[in-house]
């Protein structure tokens, strides 16, 4: 079947099988490989996509959703300069091997496009369904707090 | 916040296909010690850094095993025709198609590539398949028919060591007894009958499975030159390369690992997962490439897991509260396989007095065979199983002669130049008293009782402490050496061959922070290349909290070569400068007299190919002490030299209706040397205390009748954000004389003591110790019953 989505800004046709996951569309279609797969199952967050805007597994969806929609994966999410959210995982430490990150970042901008001063607490409620099996979240939860800050700070 | 361009570090490191630029603004060294962003992080944060199981090489194939049904089982008939007459199958293969040993593992080479005869667990690899693609694969591997004959199993080390028990592996005249050994001092059990007091517990210490996030991946193939090469998520390349050429009957010479960043390992990746499936497709695959990449329930059937155990604990003191005696009886289930289970057991044996000195011990150990699923290394390395024990028993103990459980640590604990209570002289820097001294003054230790006085309605609070070390490095007799690659570019810029695999926790990172402290250059001048047995040294495998402990020493004997090289060379062309008069800055050399400066591109472009590269080896000290233990239990670590040492305390509310634990606070006081960089090492503790949280709380891994029953992530409970606290991490600085810069591995030692910690703390809050883990809230519901 032919899909027309946006994906990472540019303007995509697909000819895929209606029911091919998205997430091994993205990896092995588009060479995406950004978005990672650790589970399969909508259990652990590692293939956070935003569609619309919005984070969602690209492990549950299939292409057929996307048709008409716009994909930003992490390789589409940072243009010239890095986004600040990546840039505060870098300076808060929050990435050891990495295989959550992309997943986290992405889940992370979702929540800071709804509430852009999440305290702690609603930070961990945010990312929540993404594991992370190596920083114990502390630093990640540091990384967005540090740009909730930034965001009361200019509202004032 | 901390901005970029104001901080030391640099957001990205360029790989050899010069992505990932590092953004810093500044060109200065960032000395040892002080925080330097990960040269991992940019690649990370931007999707761009390939892992093994990004490789989508052209014209790739699938690779799939089929798998044991039984626990035991002899093989009587495999039928392949059926899959090899499904559309799209490449090759099908048994055993008898490997022409090697068709053996891995290590130090027991006992783990087929394909079973052979029979199969020894639920999982147990029989047949490969490799076709065009999943969906194809999937229909073929379902098309094979294997015929077996099931025989009696054994699914616990008691029965497994039970007089007419079915042996796993025939040929061991020990059936199925793996290990034993021995460790003792004095004659502990005269020593008990002198105790005032004397406590003991029988703890039962459950299966923990890695769960990193990347399950095991590869992608392989066979070159025009006949090279099995071999891109793979390994902690142990090296190693690996050896392995694969022995089981499938390849020369050495003809095998590549390449082992780029890992999603995460933590033990689960050292040694064999899917690399002698792959060689053996790659061998059948016409020279086209194979990916083989996990399920997460194929991850969790078939990978190891830490060893389930019981461990039996008894410790006496005299009246003023002096540790008099202990014993220590520990058996763990192996599994399948041998894996690391010798060494995992000496390891824990080696740790099981602790932090403590004590007059007279007798430590016995033992690793058994059964048809469950392999263990094999995993963080801590037997060590917390015998922590988790210790550390309960202590405040036990503590309880029994009315001494408060911190102090109790305190009188008891080595300092540096005493003797263990294995009979271990601490030569080297300890520094357990600092930690537990910080512990004992701080407001949530001294404000406990009143905070556990305030607990609401339905709710019970208590408090616990406990203890952990740690030794570093391989021990006496396996050689712990790393050999670091390093080389001058032509354009003036600096290239580390890394020889340990990072999987996660920044090591080659911290390469770039050594060679630049050593070289004064900035850590934009490097580029790194991750462990390739065709590029790279053997620098053996990443573990053992060694990874920068050895590559680092070995990296900074490989810079000074390089550069009393660089600064030769400068004194040679212009021979009116003297030598001494030479010193490196970023990017040139200096010479002093007139601050004239050389751009290191110059240099390097006048300096032969060979003299560019320098490589240096280290071999780490070892303990020399003779203590009377049998020759496998000091081969397979003990004693060691070096230790890392902690202090857990913790806050825990139990509720009466649901049994849920809840961590409040967390705090772990470490020495683990000197920090070289503070945010990586806090990394570290956090990463393994939360890791210790899950073993000693949720982490259920259920087997029943060798047949894995938790085999996905919504019923093997991992830490999520919303279970864990914020960990306070508090550094005990000292400086260790055999580590780089001072430092000690700090990879391990943040879960050690977790699980006992939590433990103590719960045990307080109810009244009633429960000694089987994790501490799930239906065992806390039962203990409740049983306190009131
Ligand atoms: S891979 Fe999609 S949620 Fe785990
Ligand atoms: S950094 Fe490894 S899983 Fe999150």
């Amino acid at each position: 079947m032919k899909i027309r989505c946006i994906v990472n800004g540019k303007q995509t046709d697909l000819e895929t099988a209606p029911d091919r996951r998205v997430v091994d569309l993205l990896r092995e279609d588009l060479g995406l490989c950004g978005t990672k797969e650790a589970c399969g199952s909508g259990e652990c967050g590692a293939c956070t996509i935003l569609v619309d805007g919005e984070s969602r597994l690209s492990c549950l969806m299939i292409a057929a959703q996307l048709e008409g929609k716009e994909i930003v994966t992490i390789e589409g999410f940072s243009k010239e300069h890095l986004h600040p959210i990546q840039e505060a995982f870098i300076v808060h430490g929050a990435v050891q091997c990495g295989f959550c990150t992309p997943g986290m970042v992405l889940a992370a901008a979702d929540l800071l496009k709804r509430n852009p001063a999440p305290d702690r607490h609603e930070i961990r409620r945010a990312i929540s369904g993404n594991l992370c099996r190596c920083t114990g979240y502390q630093k990640i939860v540091d990384a967005i707090e540090s740009l909730a800050r930034v965001e009361e700070e200019s509202d004032e | 916040m901390k901005k970029l361009h104001d901080a030391h570090g640099a957001t990205g490191i360029p790989d050899e296909k010069g992505e990932g630029h590092f953004h810093t603004k500044s060109d200065l060294p960032v000395p040892v010690g002080s925080d330097l962003f990960r040269a991992d992080a940019y690649g990370k944060v931007t999707g761009r850094e390939r892992y093994a199981a990004d490789e989508y090489p052209a014209g790739l194939v699938y690779a799939g095993v089929v798998r044991s049904p039984h626990p035991h089982a002899r093989i009587l008939a495999i039928d392949t025709t059926g899959a090899l007459a499904c559309p799209g199958v490449i090759a099908v293969l048994t055993g008898g198609d490997i022409r090697g040993t068709n053996r891995t593992g290590l130090p027991e080479m006992d783990q087929p590539v394909l079973a052979d005869t029979k199969v020894r667990f639920t999982g147990d690899p029989v047949v490969l398949v490799v076709a065009e693609d999943r969906e194809l694969l999937r229909q073929a591997m379902a098309a094979v028919k294997v015929t077996y004959e099931p025989l009696p199993a054994v699914f616990d080390p008691d029965s497994a060591l039970a007089k007419g028990a079915p042996v796993l592996h025939e040929n061991r005249k020990e059936g199925n007894l793996l290990f034993s050994g021995v460790i003792a001092k004095g004659d502990a059990d005269f020593a008990f009958s002198e105790c005032a007091a004397v406590r003991e517990g029988i703890f039962s210490l459950p299966r923990q499975e890695h769960a990193y996030l990347e399950t095991e991946t590869g992608v392989a193939k066979v070159d025009g030159d006949g090279v099995l090469e071999m891109i793979v998520s390994t902690q142990s390349p090296f190693r690996d390369s050896r392995e694969i050429a022995a089981a499938l009957g390849i020369p050495p010479e003809k095998v590549r690992v390449i082992a780029p960043y890992l999603g995460g390992a933590f033990g689960g990746k050292d040694g064999i997962t899917v690399q002698g499936h792959l060689g053996l497709a790659a061998l059948h695959s016409g020279g086209r490439p194979v990916k083989i990449w996990n399920s997460r329930e194929e991850s969790f059937v078939s990978s190891t897991k830490r060893h389930p155990g019981r461990v039996s604990l008894k410790l006496g003191c005299t009246k003023d509260g002096t540790l008099h005696a202990l014993s220590c009886r520990l058996i763990f289930d192996t599994g399948a396989y041998a894996g690391l289970g010798g060494p995992v057991a000496v390891y824990g044996m080696g740790h099981a007095a602790g932090v403590y000195r004590v007059a007279h011990s007798r430590v016995e150990g033992m690793n058994v065979y059964t048809n469950n699923p392999p263990s094999g290394a995993f963080r801590g390395f037997g060590i917390p199983q015998v922590i988790a024990a210790l550390e309960q028993v202590v405040d036990m103990l503590a309880e029994s002669i009315g001494m408060d459980p911190l102090e109790f640590r305190l009188k008891n604990a080595i300092r540096v130049g005493d003797e263990t209570g294995l009979g271990i002289r601490m030569s080297n820097s300890a520094d357990i008293v600092t930690c537990l001294e910080k512990a004992r003054d701080h407001p949530l230790w001294t404000g406990r009782d009143e905070w556990i006085r305030q607990a609401p309605d339905y709710k019970r609070r208590g408090v616990g402490i406990a203890t952990g070390v740690l030794g570093i490095g391989y021990g006496p007799v396996i050689p712990d050496i790393a050999s670091a690659k390093l080389e001058l570019l032509t354009d003036g810029r600096f290239r580390i061959y890394a020889g340990v695999a990072d999987m996660g926790q920044g090591n080659n990172s911290a390469n770039i922070h050594i060679a630049g402290d050593v070289l004064c250059q900035s850590p934009d001048r490097f580029e790194l290349v991750q462990p390739d047995t065709f590029r790279c040294l053997n620098s053996s495998s990443s573990a053992a909290s060694r990874t920068t402990y050895s590559y680092g020493n070995a990296l900074i004997l490989a810079a000074g070569v390089l550069k009393e090289r660089i600064l030769d060379k400068v004194a040679q062309l212009h021979p009116l400068f003297r030598r001494e008069n030479l010193i490196l800055v970023p990017g040139a050399v200096r010479h002093t007299p007139d601050g004239s400066d050389i751009a290191l591109h110059t240099i390097a472009e006048a300096m032969q190919e060979a003299d560019r590269v320098a490589t240096a080896t280290w071999t780490a000290p070892v303990n020399r002490q003779q203590l009377a233990v049998a020759p496998d239990v000091k081969m397979y670590g003990f004693p060691h030299l070096a230790y890392t040492f902690t202090t857990h305390l913790t806050r825990v509310e139990i509720d009466e209706i649901t049994g849920a634990v809840a961590v409040d606070a967390y705090l772990a006081w470490t020495d683990a040397g000197r920090i070289m960089n503070p945010h990586v090492y806090e990394q570290q503790i956090q990463g393994g205390v939360i890791q210790g949280m899950g073993y000693a709380l949720w982490e259920d891994f259920r087997v029943t009748e060798g047949a894995v029953v938790t085999k996905n992530l919504s019923t093997y409970i991992l830490p999520t954000s919303m279970d864990v606290p914020d960990i306070l991490s508090v550094p005990v600085e000292t400086y260790e004389e055999s580590g780089p810069f001072g430092m000690k591995g700090v990879g391990e030692i943040g879960i050690v003591a977790a699980l006992p910690c939590i433990a103590n703390a719960v045990a307080g809050a109810i009244g009633f110790r429960v000694c089987d883990a994790p501490l799930t809230p239906e065992r806390i519901l039962t203990a409740l019953r049983r306190a009131a």
